[in-house]
């Protein structure tokens, strides 16, 4: 081990730090770094890993940066503790990020001159490459076993217990023992030269703890997919994009175990990959017209080419749930990046006067629960519903509340007049408001030889679905529609308050992704002496509770992850606030926002708006 | 005359067929088409197949894109519920309604615009996927609710009704139907009922992707000299190969045929179908035949009509999904819900 040349004193840290591998895409150190992840919450210690990679298959530079906070931090902290650097073309990139007295853990088979490192940190080089080589021969176990290495020797570094990896490994080849018993190998590889060669552990450490309880680490496009099954989807049509491709999937997996008739063999879902998103959102679209509860998943790009058969459900009303994981845009963007910049282009798809429902879930429990209120939701209001996930929550494990479902919650199918109802005489008018509520009845095709039958089409029509160009039967349509959305904001999943442990006139509106980053940010904030209260939304349109809170507050952040201020937008336009009651964070670099970047943003606009002009000339 | 209402009166003699329903049950609204109009003549085929076929036409979606075609049927089956879609896209809908719903027939109208333009992706695809469908183009050639430009299906050297001149080669949507796997493919002509309505019958009761070309005149825009949709011209050029007589299940078969002039073809669920060949060297079982017939015939400039080809047994995409016998949209909760302790099983393989 290298010392420092500066006097930095290394950074001493248990159970609070970040550690970001730098890999090249393609050569097996996904695996690995999961498996590191994985054994730090074994530990107790809760850990919220994220994968920042290109869009590309192999060669490319991609990264792994793993959180660990006792504390539960979850969000992004910003900054590196220690560099597990073994791409070569990201060296300098890569070590400009470590902070001053963090560590540096590289390969150094080869020697890598001088003036490449940094002489306020910490240097662990390995001889990764060599020992692999020496213990294996075939090319293909030389690279992937040397990921192992790392990992071993990293573990006794950070002081943690082989036992849990070892445990990991049995459960992750259990009935393939000699898989087994050569990843336990190459793991005491790299403890045993860490524990020959050099000095443990760290002065970042690993030490158990009992914070994890009985949380479950998952990543939200699996959680939306089991969300999905459990809300009773039986068809899904979609179209491979990144980051959503994960979706449905997943969603395959799932119902090749839990929904196959155990008589006939036969499958109670169909899935179909459609030639492209407009077929995608057309067939949901069929489905659900004739009654199956049906989604589609998709990114930005997908949801542009939707935006007309959009416009054909929210007029024609039928019940569609669209998965929307967003990533950068706009265009191709940053496809392997994430962002929450989809918020206007889904809240006003297609065109016309559209609104459209949106939930915005924070992590992959919520994922599980949006997606079935999702398919409840678009049944109850005969609309699209969109759920907002992105890349940040979809394609990352995170640590989250497990799974829950209550056996005697019942799907609601909403108003499907049946034929016993119409032969009883019961009036149906397909687009008419009998209930006050702007939802009307519909039937579903087959259901009644003579009774109920309509045309359903994107043309206007009057209550009875005929065909018109009237006005007022335009008018009262459009109108209905209106009522109905004012109907939605009381169904959709409310707003979460955190309320400041002192009063104050200061509040912050967030949603989605930003969750984890907010929470650690408010508690740094109120740290400091500064107090917000903080509301969480969780759809749109905005429940009154979201107007009463920028009421009570004389300014509101408004913190997202995108260019434009899009929520922001949204609550100027659909709620009429005075813009300069809002201000804007916005992080929007592709990365996930940080809890220093929100911190930091909040304060310095507090204190600026603290500093009188006169304050300013006597200082 | 589109806002008179139809009257609804049933002559007392009209008779029914064995579920109960006249001729005039399976009719719609009063169609606010031109005059004359091929595709009212195909309106009128439909309504003829389904009484003939004893359908009770609550059990027959009807699916349209965007287009004078694709308003067609809210003039047919006024009893079925229908979906005029958007331009395009009724493959799509027509497919997802289909996985939902195994249990309805499905009819989907489109026009020349409609599928061989915007729409050629998705009848490609419903094609390829083998949807249990009667897929029916009704093809003029021209865009006539936006007032005569060319569509795809015109033919090179076609003159339009202010004489320009199409220099583009056309898109052959039967020829695609047979490369992409369509297992039912016919042409046929809005003026020839005879046989026309049989050709619906068999598409109607035909197992997997049934397309039906039809070339139906536009009066008002392509039905002048120099068009090669046109009335005179397609009368002129049309060249059938075979008639085709369509026999129910178990019908007795009475009238003999010499030996080689009659192909029976039984479709899967039991039904006949009798195709009397007019071109003794036609083979309505060989697709690449099919294709290279079909291509000779055009390149002289003749319309070949009738059902060019019959995979008799077709399968389709429920069969190739694996899905449930019971229609996916009536499975209840209970059926579809892994519960709670399933879920506890999830949690503990997540931690």
């Amino acid at each position: 081990m290298n010392r420092m040349k500066d006097q930095v004193k290394p950074i001493e840290a248990v159970n609070d730090f970040v550690i970001k591998f730098a890999n090249v895409n393609g050569s097996g150190s996904a695996s690995a770094n999961e498996l590191f992840a994985k054994a730090i919450l074994r530990m107790g210690v809760p850990v919220s890993p994220r994968n920042i990679f290109p869009s590309n298959i192999q060669g490319m530079p991609t990264w792994y940066e793993v959180r660990v906070s006792e504390k539960g931090y979850l969000g992004r902290r910003g900054g590196v503790d220690i560099m597990v650097a073994m791409n070569p073309q990201t060296w300098d990139a890569d070590l400009s990020e470590i902070q001053s007295g963090g560590y540096l853990f590289y390969d150094n088979t080869r020697p890598i001159p001088e003036s490449q490192f940094r002489k306020d940190i910490e240097v662990i080089g390995i001889p990764l490459t060599e020992i692999s080589n020496a213990a294996y021969a075939d090319p293909r176990q030389r690279q992937l076993f040397k990921n192992i290495i790392y990992v071993g020797a990293l573990s006794v570094l950070l002081d943690l217990d082989a036992a849990v990896f070892e445990k990991l490994f049995a459960e992750q080849y259990r009935g393939k023992e000699v898989l087994l018993d050569s990843n336990v190998h190459a793991l005491h590889l790299g403890r045993d030269y860490v524990k020959t060669h050099l000095q443990a552990p760290l002065g970042i450490r690993v030490k158990r703890a009992d914070k994890v309880g009985n949380q479950i680490f998952t990543d939200g496009n699996s959680a939306t997919a089991l969300g999905c099954v459990y809300g009773g989807a039986t068809v899904a049509a979609w179209y491979p994009i990144t980051p959503s491709s994960a979706v449905p999937e997943a969603f395959q997996k799932y119902c090749d175990k839990f929904r196959v008739e155990a008589d006939s063999g036969k499958c109670k879902v169909a899935i179909v990959q459609a030639e492209d998103e407009l077929a995608s959102i057309g067939m949901v679209i069929g489905a659900a017209w004739n009654g199956a509860r049906a989604f589609t998943a998709t990114s930005g790009p997908g949801i542009s080419l939707m935006t007309e058969f959009i416009g054909l459900a929210y007029f024609a009303e039928i019940p569609v749930t669209i998965i929307d994981v967003q990533r950068g845009g706009p265009s191709t963007g940053m496809p392997t990046r994430t962002q929450q910049s989809d918020v206007l282009a889904c809240a006003y798809a297609s065109h016309g006067d559209t609104k459209h429902v949106l939930l915005f879930p924070e992590d992959p429990h919520e994922c599980f629960e949006h997606a079935a209120a999702a398919l409840d939701l678009a049944d109850r209001l005969q609309t699209p519903i969109f759920l907002m996930s992105d890349l940040d929550i979809g394609m990352n494990q995170r640590l989250c509340k497990p799974f829950t479902w209550d056996d005697t919650r019942e799907y609601d199918r909403g108003k499907v007049m049946t034929a016993e109802e119409l032969e009883a005489g019961k009036d149906f008018g397909r687009y008419k408001d009998v209930d006050g509520d702007g939802i009307p009845w519909r039937t579903l095709p087959g259901t009644h030889p003579t009774l109920g039958s309509f045309f359903t089409r994107g043309t206007t029509r009057d209550p009875y679905a005929r065909y018109s160009e009237r006005g007022p039967d335009y008018v009262y349509n459009m109108e209905r529609l209106l009522k109905k959305f004012k109907t939605a904001a009381t169904m959709v999943p409310q707003p979460v308050v955190r309320k400041a442990t002192h009063p104050t006139r200061v509040g912050v509106l967030y949603y989605g992704s930003t969750s984890p980053a907010m929470r650690e940010a408010l508690d740094v904030l109120s740290t400091q002496g500064t107090n917000l209260d903080a509301m969480r939304l969780r759809a749109f349109p905005f429940p009154d509770s979201v107007k009463q809170f920028i009421d009570e507050h004389d300014k509101v952040f408004v913190v997202e992850q995108n260019r434009d201020a899009q929520m922001h937008a949204l609550l100027v336009n659909e709620l009429a606030i005075d813009p300069a009651q809002m201000v804007k964070v916005l992080h929007y670099d592709g990365t996930p926002i940080t809890a220093r970047f929100i911190s930091e943003a909040i304060d310095m606009n507090l204190k600026v708006a603290d500093t009188k002009p006169d304050q300013k000339e006597a200082a | 005359m589109s806002y008179l209402a139809k009257p609804k009166l049933h002559h007392p003699t009209l008779t029914t067929n064995e579920v109960g329903y006249t001729r005039r049950d399976y009719e719609g609204r009063v169609s606010t088409l031109c005059a004359g109009c091929g595709h009212d003549s195909i309106s009128a085929a439909i309504i003829q197949a389904c009484w003939e076929l004893n359908i009770e036409p609550h059990r027959v979606a009807k699916l349209s894109g965007i287009g004078c075609s694709s308003k067609t049927p809210d003039y047919f089956l006024g009893a079925s519920h229908g979906f005029n879609t958007v331009h395009g896209r009724m493959p799509s809908v027509l497919t997802g309604a289909n996985l939902a719903n195994r249990d309805l027939l499905y009819l989907g109208v489109s026009g020349d615009g409609d599928s061989a333009s915007i729409g050629l992706g998705q009848f490609a695809n419903a094609m390829r996927r083998g949807v249990r469908m009667a897929y029916i183009v009704e093809n003029n050639g021209v865009y006539g609710l936006t007032k005569g430009q060319f569509s795809a299906t015109a033919d090179r050297g076609s003159k339009s009704k202010k004489g320009v001149v199409n220099r583009d080669n056309p898109v052959d949507l039967v020829g695609l139907a047979l490369q992409l796997g369509a297992t039912y493919v016919a042409r046929s002509f809005s003026g020839d009922k005879a046989q026309l309505v049989p050709l619906i019958k068999g598409a109607i009761d035909h197992g997997g992707a049934a397309f039906i070309d039809i070339i139906s005149p536009c009066v008002t825009f392509n039905n002048h000299a120099g068009s090669t949709k046109s009335f005179d011209y397609v009368r002129q050029h049309n060249e059938a190969v075979s008639r085709i007589d369509f026999m129910p299940v178990h019908s007795e078969i009475t009238v003999d045929y010499e030996a080689g002039a009659v192909i029976d073809v039984q479709q899967h669920d039991g039904s006949t179908l009798r195709l009397r060949k007019l071109q003794p060297d036609y083979d309505p079982t060989d697709r690449y035949g099919a294709l290279s017939y079909m291509n000779a015939h055009q390149a002289r400039g003749e319309v070949v009509t009738g059902l060019l080809y019959i995979d008799p047994i077709a399968t389709d995409l429920h069969l190739s999904l694996n899905t449930s016998d019971t229609p996916l949209y009536a499975l209840q909760e209970s059926e579809l819900c892994p519960g709670a302790q399933a879920l506890e099983r999830i949690n503990a393989s997540l931690r």
